[in-house]
């Protein structure tokens, strides 16, 4: 079934969307203009842009390290986003959180994480939440192929199973952790095989098709929201950049042949082609958008910049909740 | 004969020469192997022994830990690398429940020579995740060493002292002084665990700091030297077991002790040692014991913020300069 004209215009416009954010936050921390780590998700867009758009506004979904694509996906603004990359006051975690923790529970993203396979459990949290109030949201836990080694991913997986929550795995599996090929850290090639082990749906999409991406998307969410319990999407996908940053340090762990092979199937430009022939949009309808959504990034930068830094006071405030007066602390 | 080399070389010589004396050493952790770890403290290990011996892991924090606990307790000596000092908090029942207490437990019967290796401390903008200094969690557990080193010199020397240890013991690089260098002497040797190192002499007050604070202490006194105010520098460099003994001995001849530390003052060793100190000298004290640390919040991104949270040099003086202002006994 061919997706509507709205759908896929959709779809471009996430990818794109996350493609130029990540494109720029690359030039800036080449600038020197980003401070800390910056893990880029340039080649993985579908992946974020099929999932989200089958999530509404009221899902949550849980990220990773390398996280601006997923909450780029979910409906987070450049300018907010680019102001806490650059630790600025006016991010969205005021300047506290940066690249690798950047959140915004307006959109239901609950933070990109420091720690591999950590947002699992809280996607599990999130969905426990869901299902406690009986409003049909969803879940989403986005994680690495990497992360399904560490602990909280199984345990995580597990408890969702067993309480038949509604949450939905959502795999990258890009074939790298950091700079260790994944065939060297687990004896399986496909994530999916760990589903069946606690009793869930596994399926694997090409991750570089949004729209395949997006219709298991579209089943295991609906899934969920029956009520029906969880399940794992594995999207075979790739990194462009570097582990952290954009260029290789220099030190090989996968071949520039690799990496040129997986760009020949850019998820974006190859659904261009795709919108093109078939007569979904023109060249100029795609160029109008990318012009429209550069000038988005170029005033999200002015506004970054522009921007003030925190002020010392900041230092010490939100590291607990204020708590409000109780009746007998407010004077009568 | 010494060379110059870096902190991260430094520890890198010292698992080289004690796995060429060696068979029963071998290394395991994230991107160690092929990589030579993120922080390259492993370079070159892998092509110089091969897989068997240098073993690049799944991402398993937990595992990673068991594996060097069940090796040890198998008569290995295992070196295993937790990338990131914030990552032990992923592998907690390991360390704390398993590799600390296991000789205990079992009435003696198990020795564990493991060595842990981590890197700790702020100052990359790397956040809340990657930049803490938890070593008084650490040295709150009987059963436990707990090591960092502040210049090259020390660093292979304390490495090669952790990788003899009999116990588990964990070796806390401080990620800002990788690129440290120093002096450092070819042939192996060990610096002893549990001894403190006089770093600088002094007969007016006593700092005690460790890792990237003792090189702060270190300005610090350079600093004051120019006004005629003479700084005692002690580094500990084993923080579990503490040499108190030292300290003391310092204190009696000062009379006025700071304390710095990088992690957060409330329950940071600071406060462990203030109390050793007055048990201990509470007579020579012509002054509070100060402590300099860092805010208790968790550590910033924002580079402004994080310099403001992190204890440096001119807090370190003023620090110095407020014990100095009390008018003593
Ligand atoms: C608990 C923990 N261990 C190790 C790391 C260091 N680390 C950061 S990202 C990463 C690789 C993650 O691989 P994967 O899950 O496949 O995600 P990818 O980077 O490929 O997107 C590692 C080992 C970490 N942040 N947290
Ligand atoms: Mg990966």
């Amino acid at each position: 079934m061919e997706l509507s004209t709205e759908v896929q215009m959709d779809l471009h416009r996430r990818m794109v969307r996350i493609r130029l954010f990540e494109e720029a936050a690359g030039k800036l921390a080449e600038a020197a203009k980003l401070p800390g780590f910056l893990h880029l998700y340039v080649g993985q867009e579908a992946v974020a842009s099929g999932v989200c758009a089958a999530l509404t506004d009221a899902d949550q979904i849980t990220s990773t390290h390398r996280g601006h694509g997923h909450l780029v996906a979910k409906g987070g603004q450049f300018n907010e986003m680019m102001a806490e990359l650059m630790a600025k006051s006016t991010g969205y975690n005021k300047g506290k959180g940066g690249s690798m923790h950047i959140s915004n529970l307006e959109v239901g993203m609950l933070g990109a994480n420091g720690i591999v396979g950590a947002g699992a459990p809280i996607a599990v949290g999130a969905g426990f939440a869901d299902k406690y109030r009986g409003e049909g949201n969803v879940a989403v836990a986005f994680f690495g192929d990497g992360s399904t080694n560490i602990g909280a991913f199984h345990e995580a997986a597990n408890m969702a199973c067993a309480l038949k929550l509604p949450v939905v795995f959502a795999c990258e599996n890009n074939e790298y952790g950091e700079f260790t090929a994944r065939e060297k850290t687990m004896a399986i090639t496909d994530i999916i095989d760990r589903a069946a082990g606690y009793g869930m749906p596994g399926v694997i999409v090409d991750g570089m098709d949004v729209v395949a991406v997006h219709e298991a998307a579209t089943e295991a969410v609906a899934r969920a929201r029956r009520g029906d319990g969880p399940s794992l999407i594995e999207a075979k996908t790739y990194r462009y950049y570097n582990h952290h940053g954009v260029q290789n340090l220099g030190l090989k762990y996968r071949t520039d042949d690799e990496v040129a092979e997986w760009r020949e199937r850019d998820p974006i430009f190859t659904f261009e082609e795709h919108l093109i022939a078939n007569g979904t949009a023109s060249r100029a309808d795609i160029d109008a958008i990318w012009a429209e959504l550069r000038a988005d990034i170029a005033t999200a930068i002015e506004f970054a910049e522009a921007s003030p830094v925190p002020t010392a006071d900041q230092l010490l405030v939100d590291v607990y909740t204020e708590m409000a007066p109780t009746a007998a602390e407010v004077p009568a | 004969m010494t060379r110059k080399l870096t902190y991260g070389q430094a520890f890198n010589e010292a698992v080289r020469q004690a796995m060429a004396a060696d068979d029963d050493i071998f290394c395991a952790g994230e991107d160690i192997g092929a990589f030579g770890g993120v922080f390259q403290t492993y370079a070159g290990l892998q092509a110089e022994f091969g897989e068997r011996r240098v073993v690049d892991t799944p991402i398993s924090e937990q595992a990673i830990i068991g594996l060097g606990v069940g090796a040890a307790a198998s008569g290995l000596r295992p070196i295993v690398d937790i990338m990131f000092m914030d990552f032990l908090c992923v592998a907690f029942d390991q360390i704390v429940n398993q590799a600390a207490k296991i000789k205990y437990m079992f009435g003696g019967a198990a020795t564990i020579p493991l060595t842990i290796t981590t890197g700790g401390g702020a100052g990359l903008s790397a956040a809340a995740q990657h930049s803490q200094s938890l070593e008084a969690l650490l040295c709150h557990i009987p059963g436990l060493k707990v090591v960092q080193p502040s210049n090259p010199y020390d660093a292979k020397g304390l490495m090669t002292a952790c990788i003899r240890e009999d116990n588990p013991t964990i070796m806390v690089l401080h990620k800002r002084l990788l690129g440290m260098q120093g002096e450092v002497p070819e042939d192996a040797y060990e610096i002893p665990l549990g001894k403190a190192n006089i770093l600088r002499e002094g007969a007016d007050v006593t700092v005690v700091g460790w890792g990237r604070m003792a090189n702060e202490a270190l300005d610090a006194a350079e600093k004051l030297a120019a006004d005629g105010i003479d700084v005692e520098v002690i580094d500990p460099r084993t923080l579990q077991p503490f040499d108190t003994a030292t300290v003391v001995e310092s204190v009696r001849k000062t009379n006025r002790v700071v304390v710095v530390h990088e992690a957060v003052r409330f329950g940071g060793l600071g406060g462990e040692i203030a109390a050793q100190i007055q048990e201990e000298a509470f007579d020579y004290l012509d002054a509070p014991v100060a402590r300099i640390a860092a805010p208790f919040s968790p550590v910033p991104f924002s580079p402004v913020l994080e310099q403001i949270y992190l204890p440096s040099a001119d807090d370190i003086e003023a620090g110095i300069r407020g014990v100095l202002a009390r008018p003593g006994v």
